[in-house]
């Protein structure tokens, strides 16, 4: 019987409760919210569940929301996918300015260079990471360049204005 | 020697001290690239070896990282092809296609068949290309440079096809939101015909070349194996996946563009060593062909290449100078001031090293808010280190020719 997104909204309640919330099933892939203190746990679960044998880390990344309140400045998502089942995934915990969260290298090895990557751009300390240094921009550096507020260019150019992408207040 | 490469605090130098025998022999670095010959792209290696056979093994990763991610932020969602472009640059329409088809469904819009089918065949020749190159690579990197040449010649000949399609050869940018930028020319499916007609001909004899030639057999069977449960943690998928015995596949899990209407074979391997890896991709190169075989003889009738979605797609310029609604649409489209949905996108397609995903948020202006690509060959070369443990150096080539990671697609 195939893997309905209910029984893993159950499933997911059941062991967690108030620790998940905001189910939502978008454009395919079920996700939900989940507090950042429980994430290793909540990865384990789906992961080791005999039910739910999420046992593929497809995706890991982080987001940078500037605008948020002081509890969701950042987020982490991951996509998890049962290729039995063929049913992904998707987990998403919010972090706060001053990001940490627990790793999950133990559980997937993939996620290794995934949160590398996501501490070199977003400067979000991955604990228990084996070992948690830049990855793709050079060791020198001391800003993470994917955070919003890192500029993309020369500010000093007039040509390519920001107003024109339609995000500033004058725009919009 | 070794204080030049690495400081003294590294953990290499603590088990070179450790290691010293008493005949005054010790273990040795060796910093295999980056710009190594061998090493096809620029990956540096810093190896550390007892005499030929390697112990441990350090990649650093990130020599032409050219920040696609962070320019995304700032382009319109359709100049954002031309780096999908650049990251797996033996394949890019399908990396091309992949970023139309997680946009059409974003905005929900339905391609028509023909379109589809085109997008199958021009997706499954990448397919073609990526895998002569990794396989005939792979021979040279073993000592046989004919089967390079003899097979290279039919890169070219879809590079032609590639140049009727959409006017370029290598970073391709083809298609449009909804179907493709111009319907193909009659000289593009007689080069594709002339293709399936001499190609597999010359595949066939490169198979006969390596598949049962001794010396190719001792170099690659048993070298660098990888356990299917290994490969799974570690995040393979595509070809080195299937090689170790897995058959997932994401144009039979997912189908997208139309693939379930073909009938095609999912090749595995056993033992996910790079014999296995080599004869995987040999195997789906016959696929590939069987399937644009099948999507030309389906092909439905007409000439429809694109969707009618007037808000995302741009009118033919004559039209513009001569018809209002042209002139409003285009002015829209240019100017981003088409609204687009608020939503959340993961969408997987199979390229020629694994599942390319684009994870997209938008926020309803005319970029995205954050594109995040997976990227196959960055998270399974991540195995590497474990996976040349204990062989000699010659054969941590062949590993990394077989794996087939692309520099441009590893640091994005």
């Amino acid at each position: 019987m195939a893997l309905e997104t209910l029984q893993i909204q159950e499933r997911i309640t059941q062991k967690f409760g108030m620790n998940a919330q905001n189910f939502d099933t978008q454009k395919g892939i079920f996700s939900f919210e989940v507090a950042s203190d429980s994430i290793h746990e909540v990865i384990e679960f789906l992961k080791e569940d005999q039910n739910l044998n999420f046992h593929f880390l497809t995706d890991l990344c982080g987001i940078h929301f500037p605008d948020n309140d002081e509890k969701h400045q950042f987020a982490v998502v991951y996509h998890l996918h049962n290729w039995i089942e063929n049913v992904r995934v998707r987990v998403k915990t919010y972090l706060t300015g001053n990001p940490e969260i627990d790793s999950v290298t133990d559980l997937f090895l993939s996620a290794n260079w995934m949160e590398r990557e996501t501490w070199d751009f977003y400067g979000i300390n991955f604990k228990g990471h084996p070992q948690l240094k830049r990855i793709l921009n050079m060791d020198e550096m001391i800003s993470h360049p994917m955070r919003k507020e890192f500029p993309m260019e020369d500010s000093g150019r007039t040509d390519k204005d920001d107003r024109f992408f339609g995000r500033t207040t004058i725009n919009s | 020697m070794s204080e030049l490469l690495l400081t003294p605090e590294h953990r290499y130098a603590k088990i070179i001290a450790e290691s010293r025998n008493e005949d005054g022999s010790e273990y040795s670095i060796l910093n295999l690239g980056p710009t190594h010959p061998a090493t096809h792209g620029i990956f540096q290696n810093i190896l550390l070896m007892d005499g030929e056979r390697i112990l441990d093994a350090e990649p650093t990763v990130g020599y032409i990282h050219r920040a696609f991610e962070k320019i995304a932020e700032n382009r319109p969602f359709y100049q954002i092809t031309p780096l999908t472009d650049r990251m797996n640059y033996c394949s890019s329409p399908i990396n091309n296609m992949g970023w139309w088809m997680t946009l059409e469904k974003l905005l929900d819009i339905e391609v028509p068949k023909r379109a589809q089918y085109l997008r199958v065949i021009v997706m499954e020749l990448a397919r073609i290309t990526d895998h002569l190159i990794c396989n005939s690579i792979l021979g040279v990197d073993t000592g046989a440079y004919t089967g390079f040449l003899y097979v290279f010649q039919f890169r070219e000949k879809v590079y032609e096809i590639y140049e009727e399609i959409c006017g370029a050869r290598l970073t391709t940018n083809m298609g449009r939101i909804g179907g493709f930028e111009r319907d193909w020319s009659p000289k593009a499916f007689e080069l594709l015909e002339v293709f399936l007609k001499d190609f597999p001909v010359a595949w066939k004899e490169f198979e006969n070349l390596f598949e049962r030639n001794r010396i190719f057999i001792d170099r690659t069977v048993n070298v660098g194996p990888i356990t299917a449960e290994k490969a799974m943690q570690y995040g393979f998928t595509g070809p080195n996946l299937r090689a170790a015995g897995v058959d997932y596949d994401v144009r039979v899990a997912q189908p997208y563009s139309s693939y379930e209407d073909f009938d095609f074979v999912v090749p595995v391997g056993k033992s996910g060593d790079t014999y296995d890896r080599f004869c995987v991709r040999n195997a789906e190169v016959w696929e590939s062909l069987s399937i644009i075989r099948q999507a030309l003889d389906k092909m439905p009738a007409g000439n429809e290449y694109h969707a009618e979605v007037p808000d995302y797609y741009l009118p033919p310029k004559e039209d513009v100078y001569h018809n209002m609604e042209s002139l409003i649409y285009h002015f829209k489209i240019v100017m981003g001031e088409v609204p687009v949905p608020v939503a959340e996108i993961y969408h997987p397609v199979e390229g020629g090293n694994g599942e390319i995903g684009f994870y997209l948020i938008t926020d309803g202006s005319r970029t995205p808010y954050r594109l995040h690509f997976r990227r196959p060959c960055f998270i399974y070369y991540q195995a590497y280190p474990e996976m040349i443990k204990g062989a000699l150096l010659s054969d941590a080539i062949v590993i990394l020719s077989s794996l087939n990671v692309i520099a441009g697609e590893l640091d994005a």
